[in-house]
């Protein structure tokens, strides 16, 4: 296995391109267990965070641009970014230990394409879109069209991703993100929920979306949930309705995190609560 | 916080230095066997069976032989075989697979190579035929008929009558006394319930490893971590077939072993791979094979039924108690009956244990092994007399608490014990006497453990500048190096940072058991006592040859030789010591023993817990331990071991568990999917030391090591109970069961 450092996108395009039997990282905080693990070695590993754009997290004419290779350290450190997405820079504190958020990143979380990926319910709910580089050029697509499976991605050979675009969320907006882990930390969600709420003044809800992980081979969004909110306040009958369609969304499996009951269940009552913690910011005027 | 029955003063017993050992852990620089690296040595791999039960059918190593860089390979076949009734025989049919492997994860080759990949692509090559058998992962299915069996050479023992057929439960242990059917006669409430827990790890952060130098000369150096080295010479020889003789074993700094690290795994096949290599060989274990092929401590069922008058008193109990050994049978169920009604009086009883066989790895002891299972089943019954009778769970306890002469339900008299005043010092904690907070609930729970003696070597050598070395067989598991100090320290009157204490090899200091049984304090600290004693005595003569007077007139007090009739200023052991060329040569003791009259030690603690009643999380959200130490000789470890043990009683609780899937292989072997607990999951644990001195110790030590584990799996699933209204008798009381019995609880009404 040989290491690769490319500077640019299009040399990292390039490389990919020259050699077949490679495959790119960012933080490596998934690669390296999963080669220890006895995955077959890749025979480049192409190291992304030398490039300055994949690392990069700044606000552009109303659209936040998040480096796909940034470390999620800096995305908590970032207090503008925080105000606006609070639910999804909170996500993105919660991989791994404060060691593993020097080098994790968004991208390595989406792409790694686990159901229980703690950032991509709230990309999802953001409707965030992401930058796609490959030997075709640059395409932009919608984050939830990336994952099709777990460890599977739409993503073609010679693929990656550069980066996210979220639109600033507008006035009266908050997302907010839960999971459950048995621990406290140091662990991976058995169901995690996310939700964005828009609220207007009068408290009632103008848009939302909900969005599941952990309860279906790729992380869902959940309409049905969301849907019913428009034009309610998000009172105790309207988060019921969220738990009763969120926990009937869910299609889990039993596996040695969770059994499918348990999934089912907690999927509903994480969904209500992620709802009620980004009213309450919008509410609060916690969010933009 | 310090509760003492009545303590001399002493200088340096009590006192909280910094431990001798310290600063280099905490830089990084103490040094582990895995640390180790020797000129031309080479890397081991081991390949183990993945299959949970299967019969070898056969082993080709010719192509992993030819392999680049390999310059061993070995199996089973390499060892001789140890006759039936030798007590290492499992132990060698443990670290090396012979006609079948027992349980995935069991060693069945190993190699030796120029790299670590070298020797894992190697292990690789090694083709191995197995014919598949049936397994059997759980208790109940492997006692019951024709269930598939693992050994056909294990007969039940201590039944009424010899069995003709072999059988997965190795033996019956009985522990019987008065009337049991008068004593539920006797009673007003009648209370019982099975129990059911499952495997669960000692979760050492070290994994093993261990380096061995074999040389011409037919003797090796082994350097690795263990909790006793001179065990790992014994076993090790016995597996090669070697005299002890041949063998050295140099102990490397132990990154935890809490029971796991009492037996071997590695060393006779790195002996072996490098008497075969002629070079040096290091095995290292990943956390994965830690987790597929060492001890965990066993799952268990346990069917418990108390009895108890309208006042409180229990006047009967019967226990039937299934424990698992893993892959070969252990004494695990008989230390389970030893243990689970001992912190009661109890006149009529029937306790029945049960060793099981199952393919799983072999159990090893885990701080208080056993003891926790059982104080499940007790601690939750005592709980539910209490609330039917509407008494305060520990004014129930103190009803029921035995002391000094009474007799313990495994056989012996008391001998002075601190139960009492542990369930005394939890009464008037502040813990206790303030009301949990709102929507938190409370339990209470207590706990024995023996605690043991065994042998301890120990040899004190005083420098020329005043200052000495103590060197002891005592791996230090938990500061018991500070320990030795202090208490040297005490005897000899000379700051402890003076003595430098030393755990020395198997060739430089005399035969020591494990450090286990919370006994390194108490009996290798009796060895380091006495010795220190010897060296006062050769002191006042020595003093004696300066002052030209017979040595009876010389006394030693306060770190120095006194002359009697005070005809001479008194002389500091360093004056002594400068002048010991002249007046005799070297000063130095050592003292070997048996040490006898362990104190047995109690524990007793309380919990609040909050229970979220929609995921069923439960967060521990205070918690205070009591336990008599005897003497606490370093508060600071004490109090470690007291939160160390209730830390790992609150992830057995919690959440660890071994899970496996259909083929029996184990689907969480890492720290992500096996949660042990970590630091953002505790309270701060409160502890509250009580000191009953041991009167068979020079300085009053128990052994705090074990105890802290037994009551708080009891302890929190009483206040899950508290909290929530649902009983819970299945481990572990981790979201999905907590949430289901708030379910079930809902569905019957409550």
């Amino acid at each position: 296995m040989r290491y690769a450092a490319p500077t640019s996108v299009a040399e990292a395009v390039a490389l990919l391109g020259t050699e077949p039997n490679s495959r790119v990282f960012a933080g490596a905080t998934d690669l390296v267990p999963q080669l220890r693990a006895g995955r077959p070695e890749p025979g480049v590993a192409i190291d992304l965070k030398k490039i300055p754009r994949l690392t990069s997290v700044a606000i552009d004419d109303g659209t936040w641009r998040i480096g796909a290779a940034a470390p999620t350290s800096d995305l908590t450190a970032n207090e503008a970014l925080t105000a606006d997405v609070p639910g999804l820079v909170y996500a993105s504190g919660l991989i791994g230990s404060d060691q593993i958020q020097n080098r994790a990143s968004l991208g390595g979380n989406l792409c790694n394409a686990s159901p229980a990926a703690d950032a991509v319910p709230p990309l999802l709910v953001n409707t965030a879109q992401a930058v796609v580089a490959g030997p075709d050029g640059e395409r932009t697509v919608p984050v939830a069209d990336i994952p099709t499976g777990p460890g599977r991605t739409s993503l073609r050979p010679g693929e990656f991703v550069v980066e996210f675009l979220i639109d600033r969320p507008p006035p009266g907006t908050a997302d907010a993100y839960l999971r459950l882990i048995p621990r406290t930390e140091m662990d991976i969600a058995i169901v995690g929920a996310a939700a964005r709420i828009t609220l207007d003044a009068d408290g009632s809800c103008v848009a939302a979306a909900i969005a599941l992980g952990a309860v279906a081979p790729t992380v869902i969004t959940v309409p049905a949930a969301s849907g019913g909110l428009i034009g309610q306040p998000i009172d105790a009958r309207a988060l019921a309705a969220v738990a009763a369609a969120a926990s009937a969304a869910a299609s889990p499996i039993d596996d040695k995190r969770g059994t499918v009951t348990y999934r089912r269940q907690v999927a509903g009552v994480l969904a209500k609560r992620a709802v009620a913690e980004a009213a309450g910011r919008a509410r609060n005027g916690d969010g933009p | 916080m310090t509760i003492t029955d009545q303590r001399p003063g002493y200088r340096y017993v009590g006192t909280r230095p910094v431990r001798h050992d310290g600063l280099d852990k905490v830089v990084g620089k103490a040094r582990y066997a895995a640390d180790l690296v020797l000129p031309g040595m080479l890397y081991g791999h081991i390949l183990r069976s993945p299959h949970a039960h299967a019969r070898i059918v056969a082993i080709d190593t010719a192509a992993a032989e030819a392999m680049p860089g390999v310059r061993a390979v070995i199996t089973g076949a390499d060892f001789p075989e140890l006759p039936a009734d030798d007590p290492e025989r499992n132990t060698t049919r443990n670290l090396m697979a012979r006609d079948k492997v027992l349980y995935e994860g069991h060693a069945i080759a190993a190699v030796a190579a120029t790299s670590q990949r070298a020797a894992k692509a190697a292990a690789k090559a090694i083709a191995v035929t197995y014919e598949v058998l049936p397994h059997t992962l759980d208790i109940r299915e492997a006692m019951a008929p024709g269930a598939p069996l693992l050994h056909d050479d294990v007969f039940t023992t201590g039944l009424d009558s010899e069995p003709s057929e072999p059988s997965n439960v190795a033996n019956r242990t009985c522990y019987e006394r008065g009337d049991i059917e008068q004593g539920f006669a006797d009673a007003a409430v009648v209370v019982e319930g099975e129990f059911v827990t499952k495997a669960v790890h000692q979760g050492y952060i070290e994994p093993h490893a261990c380096v061995a130098d074999t040389g011409q000369d037919g003797k090796t150096v082994i350097w690795c971590s263990s909790q006793g080295h001179f065990r790992v010479r014994s076993q090790t020889a016995a597996m090669l077939g070697w005299d002890t003789a041949r063998i050295k074993v140099i102990p490397a700094e132990i990154g935890g072993g809490f029971g796991g690290k009492t037996t071997i795994y590695l060393e006779p096949l790195a002996v072996a791979l490098s008497a075969r290599a002629g070079r040096p060989v290091k095995l290292v274990m990943s956390r994965e094979e830690v987790f597929r092929a060492t001890g965990p401590t066993p799952g268990s069922v346990i069917r418990l039924k108390l009895g108890a008058a309208d006042d409180g008193k229990i006047t009967a109990a019967k226990a039937w108690m299934a424990y698992e050994s893993g892959a070969f049978p252990g004494p695990w169920a008989m230390l389970g009956c030893m243990c689970v009604i001992s912190p009661y009086n109890v006149e009529n009883f029937l306790i029945e244990g049960y060793e099981v066989v199952v393919n799983k790895p072999v159990n090893v002891a885990y701080r208080a092994p056993s003891a926790p299972m059982a104080a499940f089943a007790a601690d939750t019954l005592v709980d539910e007399i209490a609330r039917r009778l509407d008494m305060d769970p520990i004014e129930l306890r103190l009803l029921n608490c035995p002391s000094a002469g009474d007799q313990a339900p495994y056989g012996p008299k008391w001998p002075r014990i601190g139960l009492r005043e542990c369930l005394e010092a939890v009464r008037d904690s502040d813990h206790y006497r303030s009301e949990p907070a709102p929507g938190h609930g409370r339990g209470v729970a207590s706990g024995f453990w023996f605690n043991i003696g065994e042998a301890s070597s120990a040899t004190v050598n005083l420098n020329e500048n005043g200052t000495a070395t103590v060197v002891t067989g005592s791996p230090d598991i938990g500061g018991s190096r500070a320990s030795m100090a202090l208490m040297a320290a005490e005897e000899l009157g000379i700051d402890v940072y003076d003595i430098q204490p030393v755990v020395g090899d198997t060739e430089v200091v005399g035969f020591t058991d494990v450090t286990e049984g919370s006994r390194a304090t108490f009996a290798t600290g009796m060895a380091v006592v006495e010795a220190c004693r010897d060296l006062k005595r050769q002191l006042c003569g020595r003093a004696a040859v300066m002052w030209d007077c017979d040595s009876d007139e010389v006394a030693w007090s306060d770190g120095q030789a006194t002359h009697r009739a005070g005809e001479h200023e008194p002389l500091a052991l360093a004056a002594i010591t400068a002048e010991a060329g002249r007046t005799g040569g070297p000063l130095g003791a050592t003292a070997s023993l048996n040490a006898r009259g362990a104190g047995p030690a109690f524990s007793v603690q309380v919990t609040d817990v909050s229970v979220d009643e929609e995921t069923g999380r439960v967060t521990v959200e205070r918690y205070t331990t009591a336990q008599d130490a005897g003497t606490a000789i370093h508060p600071d470890y004490v109090e470690g071991q007291m939160q160390g043990g209730v830390a790992q009683g609150i992830g057995w609780a919690l959440n660890e568990e071994y899970i496996h899937d259909a083929d029996g292989v184990m689907e969480n072997p890492g720290f992500l999917d096996y949660r042990i607990p970590v630091a953002s999951d505790l309270p701060m644990i409160e502890t509250i030391i009580v000191e009953v001195p041991n009167p068979n110790h020079p300085y009053g030590v128990r052994g705090v090591g074990e105890v802290g584990i037994v009551p708080p799996i009891p302890a929190l699933a009483n206040a899950v109970y508290d909290a929530t209204g649902a009983r819970i008798r299945e481990l572990p009381l981790s979201p999905p069961r907590v949430l289901a019995a708030i379910t079930a609880r809902n569905g019957d009404g409550g």
